[in-house]
């Protein structure tokens, strides 16, 4: 018997503010699918469709092949350390932020647009940049300026592959990378006085080394949404801030471009930035660092010039003298 | 106040300013203390140091509002006290697990670094006020040059802001909450002297 009449939308069908969010955010890139007539229960009913998605892509495994780039005889971090001690300062400035307020991040759909000195612009969407080229496991020491460090196991390829993909012109001598923003998603970003999006570049010959990796994963699964989802560059040699997070834009261009932390204070934080263990950051020394996931009294080790990867890129720098270009 | 009750009240004080430091030991021991433990112990000593010096700013003014309040004051030598343990552990993180107890490096550090030079002032200036702390050294001193002995919390506290602001990087606003507390605290002395003072003057008037 019928008693009361139900109500028309069920509470577990009500989109939450985050999830709504997600979907306007989504919505950018759902070119006219979405007729501007529709009706507010119809879109609500369509974020939903696209929500168990999102859930789904999180943590998703991936294809690996073995590289003999890869970093031997360390230890890796542990995954709990590498996804809940994260500086990503539009979701927050303490190291525990990201992993709490990321969630909306909305990594699908997701393109990445190359602009700039290029033949002819172009857009990948993130599926087809995954398909590209077979992804590799490459575990590589991370160092952040703040003098601590980290052993992570990467998923992705060299970004080289796909800059051979981008026909940059003779006249491209550098890359900048600019990460997702939006003030609504990141409503942290505001912490600090940065000027968002986040920007970072590298020169040429820098960006094309084998080892700068175009990064989708970690520990063999699709990035979470702290540590840069759905796809990063990470430069191994560098300090970990050069290493861009949710990149939405690759732009080659001619002149040295601005990057986020040499903007706001550029006598500690130089364009190359790199690992250098006898140019001490003014505020202290770069000489040793602090292992992540050790007990305090085993934390303390020696940092390696380019953090241990000279033999692949000390040859970059040749006659230049790094206490003037750190 | 019953003498009871005060060894009550300072029983529990004793309690509350150990809280921060038990769970540092307890971490340690079970290595909890998260992904970098080192910065951790680092980070939890210097907040608390600078928590509990906002408290000891705290207690002359709020004792001033109202005459209940003023066994306050009995509690304020204890808070100091914790207030120069927590900053000694602070500066012993530096010595030990930034340093590896290298003359060195330590010299290194202060003389190049400015965070670390205002740093190593604050604690010389708590110095000083610890080591007078007690009623042997008050009575030495007498009254007068004792309170203006301890006046030297004033630059102490200033300096830990300073050395809050240097630290963080750049356009990080963390150190503001502390800052804005202690500034209250140190403008609420002038302005309760003026209110104070008028009050006075409108007594005499009258």
């Amino acid at each position: 018997m019928l008693i009361g009449k139900p109500p028309d939308i069920r509470s577990s069908e009500i989109t939450s503010e985050s999830a709504y969010r997600q979907f306007m955010n989504r919505r950018r890139f759902l070119r006219g699918a979405v007729a501007a007539g529709a009706a507010a229960v119809a879109a609500d009913r369509l974020a939903q469709v696209f929500e168990p998605q999102i859930e789904a892509l999180a943590d998703t495994k991936l294809q690996t092949v073995p590289s003999p780039l890869t970093t031997t005889g360390e230890q890796l971090t542990s995954l709990e350390d590498i996804t809940r001690y994260n500086n990503f300062y539009e979701f927050g400035v303490n190291k525990g932020d990201p992993a709490k307020n990321a969630g909306g991040l909305p990594t699908r759909p997701w393109s990445v647009k190359v602009e700039g000195k290029v033949a002819k612009p172009l857009t990948f969407d993130i599926d087809d940049l995954l398909k590209l080229r077979p992804l590799e496991d490459r575990v590589y020491r991370m160092r952040c300026v703040e003098a601590w460090s980290m052993v992570i196991p990467w998923v992705g390829y060299s970004l080289s592959e796909l800059i051979k993909q981008c026909n940059p012109l003779p006249s491209a001598k550098y890359v900048q990378f600019l990460s997702y923003y939006d003030r609504h998603v990141e409503k942290w970003a505001n912490e600090s006085t940065i000027y968002w999006p986040y920007s970072e570049g590298l020169r040429m010959d820098e960006a094309m080394n084998p080892l700068t990796l175009l990064t989708f994963g970690l520990y063999g699964q699709t990035l979470p949404n702290q540590d840069g989802a759905p796809v990063r560059v990470i430069i191994p040699w560098k300090y970990g801030f050069k290493s861009a997070k949710s990149m939405v834009t690759i732009k080659f261009v001619d002149k040295m471009p601005h990057t986020t932390w040499n903007d706001m204070a550029p006598n500690e934080y130089g364009f190359y930035s790199n690992v250098n263990p006898n140019v001490d950051h003014p505020r202290w020394s770069q000489k040793t660092e602090r292992r992540i996931g050790l007990p305090f009294y085993e934390q303390r080790r020696t940092t390696l010039m380019f953090n241990g990867y000279s033999d692949q890129v000390a040859s970059l720098y040749k006659g230049m003298n790094l206490r003037k270009d750190f | 106040m019953k003498r009871s009750t005060l060894i009550l009240l300072k029983t529990v004080a004793w309690i509350a300013c150990l809280v921060p430091f038990a769970w540092l030991v307890w971490g340690a021991v079970n290595n909890s203390l998260g992904p970098d433990p080192t910065a951790e112990i680092a980070n939890t000593t210097g907040l608390t140091t600078l928590w509990m010096l906002s408290i000891t700013l705290a207690i002359s003014p709020l004792r001033k509002l109202s005459p209940r309040l003023s066994w306050l004051i009995r509690l304020r030598r204890l808070v100091g006290l914790f207030v120069f343990f927590y900053a000694t552990l602070h500066m012993l993180t530096w010595v030990a697990l930034y340093n590896n107890f290298s003359i060195q490096a330590m010299l290194n550090d202060v003389t190049k670094r400015r965070f670390i030079m205002v740093g190593a002032a604050t604690w010389l200036l708590l110095l000083p006020l610890a080591v007078t702390s007690t009623n042997w050294a008050i009575r030495k001193l007498g009254g007068r040059n004792w309170n203006r002995l301890h006046m030297l919390i004033y630059p102490a506290a200033v300096c830990a802001i300073i050395h809050y602001w240097w630290k963080v990087k750049t356009g990080v606003l963390s150190p503001m909450p502390f800052t804005l507390v202690v500034a209250a605290l140190l403008l609420a002395r002038p302005v309760m002297a003026w209110l104070q003072q008028r009050r006075r003057a409108r007594a005499v008037a009258a």
